[in-house]
C-alpha cells in the first residue's frame, strides 16, 4: 500500500465544451493551462514539467501533435512527455503526472489535456477507422460504433438488461450535465426513457440519445509534492491510487460482457490506496460514459456491484447526484461532451473540486472524502483508473 | 484565488457551421497521403494464402493448448512460439452481433449491414474473428428475429478465381441450418 | 534509488523486413531482451511502448503493444516521444518504489510507409508552413545552412561524418547500412535541400528495440553487470520552427544539462568514454557534440578530422555507426544507441568495442520539425 512521495492534485482547469472551437489545438491548451495554474496560484516558471494527453493525430491532422501541442501547454523549453492510451489516456494523464512527482524526479508538474476533434473531416468518427486490425478488419468497412455495439449487445444478453434500463444513464447524465458550466450546447437536457430508447437507431443496439458527442475542448490540472502542496493550498486533494491495464487486441481473448482490464487497474488503484471495499469506501464516481451502457459496464468492473448488478444501482436511485453512491455528478460524457482525453481529465476535475467543496449545483449531497475517476479506450481495452482523497 | 465556484467565464469560443460556411472564419485544409504497404508476415501471411484457397487456418499452442484464430506465431499467453498449422473450420457460432446503419465516414446507410463476432468450429472455445453477417433479413425486426446469439453460422466465400488472399474472400458468414443447439 | 537495464534484445536492422509482421519482429527482441534479463513476462511490472500512429498506420497504436511483449492485462502503455524519453517514463515509474521491474520497447517498419515525405510533411504546421508544399527536407535544409554559416564549418566537414559513421557501421553486424563511403561521394551525391544532399540524410531501417529494466535490488540479483542510468534528461525547445534555435540543439543542451546533474558529470569529454549521438542528418551530430558540451562551437568539425571521435579515439562517437550507418530506426532509434551503450558497457560490442568502457552516453532527436530529444547518461 502506499508509495513513496505523496503526490497532491493543487489546481484544475477546463474550457468550455464545444462541437468546433474557434480556438486552435495549442490555444486550448493555453486556456486550461492558465487556469489550472490560476487555480494553484502559480506561475509557468513555477512549472518544472509537463505532460500531455491527447488522443488520436489524426483528428487535428497532425503528426506527431503532441509536439504541436507543447508550447500552448508551457512546454518551451521544459522537460514534456505525451502519453496515449487511446481513449484512457484522459486519466492516464494524471498518472503519467503522479509518477513525475513520486519518483521525485520533480515538484511541480502541470498535466494538460486537449482534443480538437472537429478539424477532422468528413467526420471524426471516420478517423476510428484507424483504430480496426489493418489486415483483419478494416477492409470490411468497419465504423467505430461497431465496437460498442457488440460489446453492448453481449452485455445485455448475458445479463438479460433491456435497453429501457441502460437508457436511464443517459437520463441520468444528461440531466447532471445541465449543472455544468462548460457543458456543450444541446448535449445536457431532460429526457425521458422513451426519447432516448426512440432516437434514432445508429448501430443496434445503440442509439443516437446513447452515444456522446464529438467535441473540442481542453482539461489541466496541476499535481505537486507534498512540501509544494502544503505551501500553496490548506485543501490538497492527494492522489491515494492509480492502476492502469491493457488488455489483448485479439477479440476472443476476452469476453466482451465484462471489462477485465478495468477490474485489474481498479484493483491496483485500490491496493495502493489500501481501499477493501469499494462500495463503501468510495463517495464518489466518475465512469467513463462515452456510451450509456458503458457506465454500467464500468461500475462493475471497478468492483462497485457485482457482474449484471450495476442497472440495479441506478434504477433504484442509488448513482443519482442525491444517492448513496453517485456517479457521474458532473454529467459525463453523455451530459457534458466527448473531447476524448479532455473528458477523462474532466472527470478527473471533477472529483477534484467535488472532494474540495467546489462542484457548486453538481455537489453531490453526501461527505465526500474519496472519490475515483476512470477512463477507457484503445480497442476497448485499457482501462485506467485514479482514487484521489482528502 | 480562483476556484471552480467562484470562474465565471470559461474560456472558448464556439463556432456554428455557418461560420465556416460564410467565410466569417478563415479555415485552411489539407488531404494527407497516408498510404501504407504492412508486411504479413509468417502467421498471416500463411492465414491469408489459405483464404485463397477457401480454408480458414490457426495455429497451435502447445503451452495453454489452444488453438488460436487469427494464427500467431507467439501465444500473446504463455509467450511461447506456437507450433503446427492448424485447419480450422469455416462453420462456427454467433459470439455477439450488432446492426449497422452507419457507414465508415458516419454518412447514414438505409441498407443495414451486420458485424459480428464469430466463434470458429474446430479453433478452442470462444476463439474466432470479427465479420460480417449475411443472409440475414433486410430489415431491423427482420434481423433481430433471425440472429440470435450462439446461432450457427457457416462462411460464404467469394468464387475462387475472385479471392486475392484477404479477409474479404469470405463475404459474409450466413446461418447454417441444422447447425444444432 | 537507482535504476539499472538488466536485459537488451533487438533485431538486426534492415532496409527490410518483409518475413515478419510488427507483431513477430517485435516479438524477436521481446524473447531476445528477456532471455538476456532472466526474467519472463510474467516477471514484468510495467510495459512502455513508443510509437506515432502515423509511423505506424493505425489510429491508437497502443492497443496493439501487448500481445507480443506478454504484456496481455498489465499495465501498459505508449509514450509519443523517442526511446530515450520512454526510458525515462520507465525509470521514473519504478522510483514511485511501487514497480521492480519495466520493460521499454521500440520499433519501426518505415519500409511500409509508401511515401514518407507525406508524413513528415504532416508534422508540419498545418496554417504556417504546410501549404508551402516544400518536401519537409527543406527544414533540415535550412538548419544546415544556418548552422554552417553560424560556425564556420563547410560541407565537407558534414560528408566527413558520414564517412566516419558508415565505416564505424561496417564492424556493426545489427546494422543496415554499412559501406566505404567517401567525403567526395557525399559531396557529389544528389541535392535533396541545398546544402543538404542524399548521402547527408540517414536512410530508413526496419527493426525493433526491447530493454529491461529493474530497480538495483533487483538489478544486482540477476546480474552481476548492471549497466546503471545515471543520469537521463528530456527537452523540448518549441514547435516553432520561426522560435526554434537554428545554431543550437537547446534541446539537447537542456536535456544534457539535466543529464549530467544527476550523474555527477562535470566535464564530460574527460569522463565520457563512448557516446551515441543522433545523425539523423549529418550536421546535427556536430550540432549535438556542440550541444553536449563535448566540443566548442566551433570545434567539432576539427576535433573529428583529427580522429578524436573515430573509434580508436579520445572519445568514440557512434562506434555501432550511427543512424547514418546501422539505419534510422525512427522513434525507436534512441533505443538502438541505448542498447549499444549496454553492450558496449558489458564489453558485449565484439569487433566494435571500445576498449575498458565505463560510463556512455546516448542521445536522440525526434527529427524534423521538431526541437525534441533526450540524453542518458548509463555507467557500470
Amino acid at each position: 500500500m502506499g508509495y513513496r512521495n505523496r503526490v497532491a492534485i493543487v489546481g484544475a482547469g477546463l474550457t468550455r465544451f464545444m462541437r468546433r472551437a474557434q480556438e486552435t489545438g495549442k490555444e486550448l491548451c493555453f486556456e486550461a493551462a492558465r487556469m489550472a495554474l490560476d487555480a494553484a496560484g502559480l506561475r509557468p516558471r513555477d512549472v518544472e514539467a509537463v505532460v500531455m494527453a491527447t488522443a488520436p493525430d489524426v483528428f487535428d491532422g497532425v503528426h506527431m501533435k503532441g509536439e504541436s501541442l507543447a508550447d500552448g501547454a508551457g512546454g518551451f523549453r521544459k522537460p514534456y512527455m505525451r502519453s496515449f492510451v487511446g481513449g484512457g489516456s484522459g486519466v492516464f494523464a494524471v498518472i503519467h503526472g503522479w509518477y513525475h512527482v513520486a519518483s521525485g524526479h520533480f515538484d511541480t508538474v502541470l498535466v494538460v489535456a486537449e482534443e480538437k476533434m472537429s478539424s477532422c473531416l468528413p467526420h471524426p468518427q471516420a478517423a476510428f477507422n484507424g483504430i480496426y486490425d489493418q489486415f483483419l478488419e478494416r477492409p470490411l468497412g468497419v465504423n467505430l460504433l461497431w465496437i460498442f455495439a457488440l460489446e453492448m449487445n453481449r452485455y445485455m444478453q448475458v445479463h438479460g438488461i433491456p435497453l429501457e434500463t441502460i437508457a436511464l444513464v443517459s437520463v441520468k447524465n444528461k440531466k447532471n450535465g445541465l449543472d455544468h458550466p462548460c457543458a456543450q450546447e444541446g448535449i445536457p437536457g431532460h429526457y425521458t426513457v422513451e426519447e432516448i430508447v426512440g432516437s434514432e437507431v445508429m448501430v443496434w443496439p445503440v442509439t443516437r440519445l446513447m452515444v456522446s458527442p464529438v467535441t473540442d475542448a481542453a482539461a489541466a490540472v496541476v499535481m505537486v509534492s507534498e512540501q509544494v502542496a502544503k505551501r500553496i493550498t490548506d485543501k490538497p486533494v492527494w492522489v491515494k491510487g492509480v492502476g492502469w491495464h491493457l488488455d489483448s487486441s485479439y477479440w476472443t481473448n476476452r469476453d466482451l460482457y465484462y471489462p477485465k482490464y478495468v477490474e485489474y487497474a481498479a484493483r491496483m488503484a485500490y491496493d495502493m490506496a489500501g481501499i477493501t471495499n469499494p462500495r463503501r469506501e468510495i463517495d464518489v464516481v466518475e465512469a467513463y460514459d462515452p456510451f450509456a451502457y458503458k457506465e454500467l459496464h464500468h461500475m462493475e468492473g471497478l468492483l462497485l456491484c457485482d457482474k449484471g448488478e450495476a442497472p440495479r444501482l441506478l434504477e433504484k436511485g442509488i448513482t443519482a447526484r442525491d444517492g448513496e453512491l453517485p456517479v457521474c455528478p458532473s454529467g459525463g460524457l453523455l451530459g457534458v461532451g466527448n473531447p476524448i482525453a479532455a473528458a477523462g481529465l474532466m472527470k478527473v476535475a471533477e472529483i477534484f473540486w467535488q472532494l474540495r467543496g467546489e462542484a457548486g449545483a453538481r455537489q453531490v449531497s453526501r461527505p465526500v472524502r474519496t472519490g475515483l475517476a476512470q477512463a477507457w479506450g484503445d480497442l476497448m481495452q485499457v482501462g485506467t483508473v485514479v482514487v484521489l482523497g482528502v | 484565488m480562483n476556484v471552480s465556484v467562484h470562474i465565471r467565464d470559461y474560456p472558448g469560443i464556439p463556432l456554428k457551421d455557418r461560420d465556416i460556411a460564410e467565410g466569417r472564419v478563415l479555415t485552411t485544409e489539407w488531404r494527407v497521403k497516408a498510404r501504407y504497404a504492412w508486411d504479413t508476415g509468417a502467421a498471416l501471411g500463411r492465414f491469408f494464402r489459405g483464404l485463397k484457397e477457401g480454408k480458414i487456418y490457426g495455429r497451435w499452442c502447445p503451452g495453454c493448448d489452444r488453438i488460436v484464430v487469427p494464427p500467431r506465431m507467439f501465444c500473446e499467453w504463455c509467450f511461447r512460439p506456437t507450433v503446427r498449422w492448424v485447419e480450422v473450420g469455416d462453420t462456427g457460432r454467433v459470439n455477439t452481433f450488432s446492426v449497422s446503419y452507419v457507414n465508415w465516414d458516419a454518412s447514414r446507410s438505409t441498407v443495414p449491414r451486420v458485424p459480428a463476432v464469430i466463434e470458429l468450429d474446430g479453433a478452442s472455445p470462444g476463439m474466432g474473428i470479427m465479420h460480417l453477417l449475411g443472409e440475414v433479413g433486410d430489415t431491423l425486426e427482420e434481423i433481430l428475429r433471425r440472429v440470435k446469439v450462439g446461432m450457427p453460422v457457416r462462411a460464404v466465400w467469394k468464387p475462387p478465381a475472385e479471392r486475392q488472399g484477404a479477409i474479404t474472400d469470405i463475404l459474409y458468414f450466413a446461418p447454417r441450418p441444422g447447425g444444432g443447439e | 534509488m537507482r535504476v539499472a537495464i538488466v536485459g537488451v534484445g533487438a533485431t538486426p536492422l534492415r532496409s527490410l523486413s518483409t518475413c515478419a509482421s510488427f507483431r513477430e519482429l517485435i516479438y524477436e527482441a521481446a524473447v531476445k531482451a528477456y532471455e538476456d534479463a532472466g526474467v519472463g513476462p510474467g516477471d514484468v511490472d510495467t510495459f512502455v511502448a513508443v510509437s506515432e500512429d502515423y509511423w505506424e498506420g493505425t489510429a491508437i497504436f497502443d492497443e496493439y503493444v501487448p500481445d507480443q511483449l506478454g504484456a496481455v492485462l498489465k499495465p501498459v502503455h505508449t509514450i509519443c516521444a523517442d526511446g530515450i524519453t520512454a526510458l525515462a517514463a520507465a525509470m521514473m515509474q519504478l522510483q514511485t518504489g511501487r514497480f521492480r521491474i519495466a520493460v521499454v520497447e521500440g520499433h519501426a517498419k518505415p519500409s511500409n510507409v509508401l511515401h514518407p515525405s507525406h508524413i513528415e510533411a504532416f508534422a508540419l504546421d498545418p496554417v504556417f508552413v504546410r501549404p508551402l508544399g516544400l518536401n519537409p527536407r527543406f527544414v533540415a535544409g535550412l538548419g544546415m545552412r544556418r548552422f554552417l554559416a553560424e560556425r564556420g564549418y563547410t560541407e565537407l566537414d558534414c560528408a566527413r561524418v558520414v564517412a566516419e559513421n558508415r565505416r564505424h557501421a561496417l564492424d556493426n553486424p545489427w546494422a543496415a547500412h554499412a559501406a566505404r563511403v567517401e567525403p567526395e561521394d557525399v559531396l557529389a551525391s544528389e541535392p535533396l535541400a541545398e546544402p543538404l544532399k542524399e548521402l547527408d540524410v540517414a536512410p530508413y531501417a526496419d527493426g525493433a528495440v526491447v530493454l529491461v529494466l529493474a530497480t538495483e535490488e533487483v538489478a544486482r540479483e540477476l546480474r552481476d553487470d548492471p549497466v546503471f542510468v545515471r543520469g537521463i534528461g528530456w527537452a523540448q525547445e518549441t514547435p516553432d520552427l520561426s522560435q526554434q534555435d537554428w545554431v543550437r540543439a537547446v534541446y539537447c543542451e537542456l536535456a544534457a544539462a539535466r543529464a549530467y546533474r544527476m550523474a555527477g558529470i562535470r566535464d564530460p569529454v574527460r569522463e565520457l568514454d563512448l557516446a551515441e549521438v543522433d545523425d539523423t542528418f549529418s550536421y546535427k551530430e556536430l550540432q549535438h557534440l556542440e550541444a553536449l558540451g563535448l566540443a566548442r562551437p566551433g570545434d567539432a568539425a576539427a576535433m573529428l578530422k583529427e580522429g578524436f571521435f573515430s573509434r580508436g579515439g579520445q572519445l568514440p562517437v557512434n562506434p555501432s555507426g550511427g543512424n547514418l550507418g546501422a539505419g534510422y530506426l525512427l522513434d525507436a532509434s534512441g533505443l538502438r544507441q541505448v542498447a549499444e551503450v549496454v553492450w558496449q558497457l558489458r564489453g558485449e560490442a565484439g569487433a566494435r568495442q571500445v576498449p575498458g568502457a565505463e560510463v556512455g552516453l546516448a542521445q536522440s532527436w525526434r527529427g524534423i520539425p521538431t526541437a525534441s530529444g533526450a540524453v542518458a547518461v548509463l555507467a557500470r
